[in-house]
């Protein structure tokens, strides 16, 4: 009912409103146009400069104001970087910003028209149009160079010892598999995916008996992490807003994001003075009706604390491979001899 | 009709030589399958707006989600029955309205709405052309556009919604029917829409591009064609050289959706079992990255058929209202030049995050950042062509001024983006959106608003907005767009990622619960703000007030000497021939110099009123 009486309210404001606009235009005529112009190029004119004014402060006050919910100094070493790059960024564009505004609408509202004078006749300069042609070229090359810069660091090749993880996004949910003590990540393919083989495991691979799953992506700290990025049915995008870390998961084409974490989780609660707080893992690529709810807790650990618990955890081998010793055995040794079969 | 009688006049006496060009037409073939540009316009405009209404509706509802995404709204339930259930909007509802709401914005309005539109309208009249190169195939344009239009809004009623894999449709999302509930039908109907749409914009652009080559009446070279023509004719070839693209990328994604193929598709586990074609084997080879390809080699040059046709209407509205000529003409002939090309070699910078080979994505960062630079020379050359003007403050005036400050804040925020270390943090999060909303959707709505005012007169029979009404609908607008998408910067600054249906399942993006409140009242209000504009539009239609002189901005251009009322063929008489640019305002002491005067007969057209300002 409310809702009915707030359309029908906004219907006759509009209605009204209209009916002024009319009245108004015909006291207008009555009244002479040239009157009614240069009134109306003043009233246009201050409302710009009110404009101009109240929306600087209001850009600038919003921005303090809002600032301290921005994402905290980067966790990760790459981050840094892009702070970096952020700053000069900022440093090219708010000042264009406020004097390019500036410019605009206090001509508009120094030149508002009087009839009877001529305007000033110019129509072109080809110093001025060489001037802001070679600024804006010369700062964007900057810009790009310093952007390669750090692309080519963030995108080559990881370290040796990155400690190698994989993250398979599927419909609505990440799977996290650790390459364990061998540090390779045991080969897979969906075709081997069953109720016995979740993962899809080639169990002739060696490098799979050691790999184990973790519900919560535990990383350790100033280590080189390799991220192995892959998705089952959709695209995903492996998501780490603290760290800087974004890379999509495609199906058939692996990806992969290295990046070294700065700041345990137990720092960054210290900083924020938020004990609940946690990094969090999200999707960023349009996966279906659950795409916004495709969390995992994410940990930094001392490399201490790392170390002992992956000491703790245990292998996938040791529930569905070969070798596995649980009650579902039976299903296990079905699985390996479909695989020899393959 | 063939004389080369100079100085054509316009003056309504003209009426009795209307004669030859009569044709007798029913209602029918006036107004419906009409091949006449300017009532092909006029159809192009009001769909565009129908659209609009329903388009910007849908983004209120899925803000309303946003806003409050823990209340319900019974009303919703009323509305929308079993989308929201209790009140409550479904997340496939939701990413439904998202998806609309983007196709809708960006093909069937802005599209539309502006290349549709106004090039058919300004192409003929500005050239001085009595109608298209092939008036059948403009026509057919218009009603490929429609039916493309009626099957997008008939998917709206499908059993399971219209299609839900956001507007850019990536496979293999939209290439698995059962990935997203309007994945089936719905999907369908989306690219058969698509590929419609498509042939339409081909046979418009093709007009286009013959008509303005071929058909400029005598002495309007390419260099006094207006501003405008240049940037639809530019418009035009981008539309022309990659809408094939996509119809190629719509049609292999038909093919892998119903026919069986995978060339999006490869190494699928979905639903419990792996993608098998119809051997049993499984589906491998594919490529989801060439999707994104083939759909954003269109998508990228897409923006810039949306925004070069609102810049050169812009650059016309401020010369015009400003009495200077525009500034740097030659400047910014090149810079349209300069963005078409380079619009064609940035498409991958929405892919950096994707998976693409890095080296590939620092090419198109480079390219990305150089297109900065023909903006960044429009920009000047804009505020220097008011700088020292006459300013006259028409509603046109207004939203040409409000698109420069909206394209100036929007195209800042590009260079952040374009440069792809950047964009790891910022890819796909309100950042994005923002930046596009406010440099592309806002600023060709500016531009498209701005032209509706400027040109309302020879839409429709002489008649004029009313004005009152039109300024409070700018500063409304101006003010709204700015309070929705200005604070959209703050939660990317945060890394809250575009298209989710509650931030409130993150610690870490939940946080901004009291600015999306106010960026939702904010679009209600805009939104609300709008029907001023529909009403204005349609009862000036009708009732608007009628012009008092043929030329009521005093513009220079062709389409002012054309009669109140146009028939088909536009001049009744000869059509004028043109002796100078069409920017020449204030120069040697005349506020004016029409094209069509030749420069002995100045003094009795347009006296000299002051001294030229030096």
């Amino acid at each position: 009912m409310i809702s009915i009486l707030a359309i029908i309210s906004v219907f006759l404001i509009i209605v009204i409103l209209f009916q002024v606009s009319k009245i108004a235009e015909l006291v207008t005529e009555v009244k002479g146009e040239e009157e009614a112009i240069i009134r109306n190029n003043n009233l246009q004119a201050n409302l710009f400069i009110i404009f101009l004014v109240v929306g600087m402060i209001a850009a600038v006050w919003s921005a303090i104001h809002y600032s301290p919910l921005f994402l905290p100094a980067s966790s990760s070493a790459h981050g840094a970087w892009i702070e970096n790059m952020f700053f000069w960024t900022w440093m090219a564009t708010i000042p264009v910003f406020f004097i390019t505004h500036v410019l605009l609408f206090w001509f508009v509202y120094k030149y508002k028209g009087q009839p009877g004078k001529l305007a000033y006749y110019f129509s072109h300069s080809n110093k001025l149009e060489i001037l802001w042609t070679s600024v804006p070229a010369a700062v964007m090359i900057a810009l790009v160079v310093v952007g390669m810069n750090n692309w080519y660091k963030i995108t080559g090749t990881a370290p040796d010892d990155a400690v190698v993880i994989e993250a398979t996004g599927m419909q609505f949910k990440w799977d996290l598999r650790y390459a364990g003590k061998d540090n390779v990540l045991g080969k897979k393919s969906v075709r081997l995916i069953s109720d016995a083989n979740p993962f899809g495991q080639d169990w002739e691979d060696q490098g799979n008996m050691d790999d184990f799953l973790a519900d919560t992506l535990h990383l350790p700290l100033n280590k080189p992490v390799l991220m192995r990025i892959n998705a089952l049915d959709v695209l995903h995008s492996f998501y780490l807003a603290h760290f800087s870390v974004k890379m999509d998961a495609v199906p058939g084409i692996p990806t992969q994001f290295w990046f070294v974490p700065t700041k345990t989780t137990r720092q960054m609660r210290e900083e924020l003075n938020n004990p609940e707080f946690n990094y969090e893992l999200a999707c960023a690529e349009l996966c279906g009706s659950a795409h916004y709810n495709m969390r995992k807790v994410v940990v930094v650990d001392t490399e201490e604390d790392f170390n002992k618990w992956l000491a703790a955890q245990s292998p996938i081998s040791t529930m569905f491979g070969p070798n596995a010793k649980t009650a579902e055995n039976t299903t296990a040794d079905t699985t390996q001899t479909n695989i020899t079969s393959l | 009709m063939a004389t080369t009688e100079i100085g054509l006049d316009h003056h309504l006496s003209n009426h009795d030589d209307h004669e030859h060009h009569e044709h007798h037409d029913n209602f029918f073939t006036k107004y419906v399958f009409s091949q006449d540009h300017k009532i092909i316009a006029r159809q192009f405009l009001i769909t565009g707006i129908i659209w609009a209404i329903v388009g910007v509706f849908f983004s209120v509802l899925f803000r309303i989600q946003l806003a409050w995404p823990n209340e319900s709204f019974p009303i919703l339930e009323t509305l929308l029955g079993k989308w929201a259930e209790g009140g409550k909007m479904s997340p496939d509802f939701y990413y439904s309205l998202v998806t609309m709401h983007g196709t809708i914005m960006v093909f069937f309005v802005l599209t539309a709405g502006l290349s549709g539109t106004f090039s058919n309208l300004l192409i003929p009249l500005q050239c001085g052309v009595r109608d298209m190169a092939s008036p059948f195939i403009n026509m057919l344009s218009f009603w490929f556009f429609l039916i493309a239009g009626l099957i997008m809004f008939s998917s709206l009623f499908l059993e399971n919604g219209a299609a839900s894999g956001g507007w850019t449709s990536y496979p293999p999302l939209s290439g698995l029917p059962e990935a997203t509930k309007g994945g089936g039908m719905g999907m369908t109907l989306w690219l058969v829409s698509m590929a419609l749409f498509i042939v339409s914009s081909l046979m418009g652009g093709l007009n286009y591009i013959a008509t303005i080559l071929n058909m400029r009446t005598k002495g309007m070279t390419m260099f006094r064609l207006p501003l405008t023509i240049w940037a639809f004719f530019f418009t035009a070839i981008i539309g022309v050289l990659s809408f094939p693209v996509l119809l190629a990328g719509a049609i292999l994604l038909i093919f892998d959706r119903s026919f069986g193929t995978a060339f999006y598709l490869s190494d699928i586990f979905f639903k419990g079992e792996v993608l098998t074609n119809h051997a049993g084997q499984i589906i491998e080879g594919g490529s989801p990255l060439l999707f994104q390809h083939l759909f954003w080699f269109l998508g990228h040059p897409e923006v810039y058929i949306v925004i070069l046709p609102a810049m050169g209407m812009v650059s016309e509205i401020l010369s015009t209202n400003s009495r200077k000529p525009i500034f740097g003409y030659t400047a910014m002939v090149y810079s349209i030049m300069a963005i078409t090309v380079l619009s064609f070699l940035v498409w991958a910078h929405h892919m950096f995050v994707s998976g693409l080979n890095p080296f590939v994505g620092s090419v198109f960062v480079l390219v990305t950042l150089l297109i900065a630079v023909p903006s960044a020379v429009k920009v000047f050359n804009w505020i220097t062509t008011v700088w020292r003007g006459n300013i006259r403050f028409t509603p046109a005036m207004l939203f040409a001024i409000g698109f420069v400050s909206m394209f100036i804040s929007g195209g800042l925020t590009g260079i952040f983006l374009g440069n792809s270390s950047l964009d790891i943090p910022l890819h796909d999060t309100y950042f994005v959106v923002a930046h596009f909303h406010i440099v592309m959707a806002i600023a060709a709505g500016f531009g498209m608003f701005a032209g509706i005012y400027h040109w309302f007169p020879k839409l429709f029979n002489g008649r004029m907005m009313n004005e009152p009404i039109a300024y409070i609908h700018f500063w409304i607008t101006l003010i709204g767009s700015y309070c929705i998408f200005w604070p959209m910067h703050y939660l990317g600054m945060t890394g809250v990622p575009r298209r989710y249906f509650s931030f409130n399942e993150f610690d870490t993006f939940g946080v901004y619960g009291d600015l999306n409140v106010f960026i939702t009242v904010a679009a209600i209000v805009v939104f609300c703000t709008q029907f001023l504009f529909v009403f204005n539009f349609f009862y000036s239609i009708f009732y608007g007030r009628k012009m008092k002189t043929l030329n009521p901005w005093k513009a220079n251009t062709l389409e002012w000497t054309t009669p109140r009322e146009l028939g088909h063929g536009n001049w009744p008489g000869a059509i004028p021939s043109v002796y100078r640019g069409a920017h020449e305002y204030s120069k040697d002491g005349r506020d004016y110099t029409p094209q069509h005067i030749p420069d002995s007969q100045l003094d009795n057209y347009n006296p000299i009123i002051a001294e030229a300002v030096k």
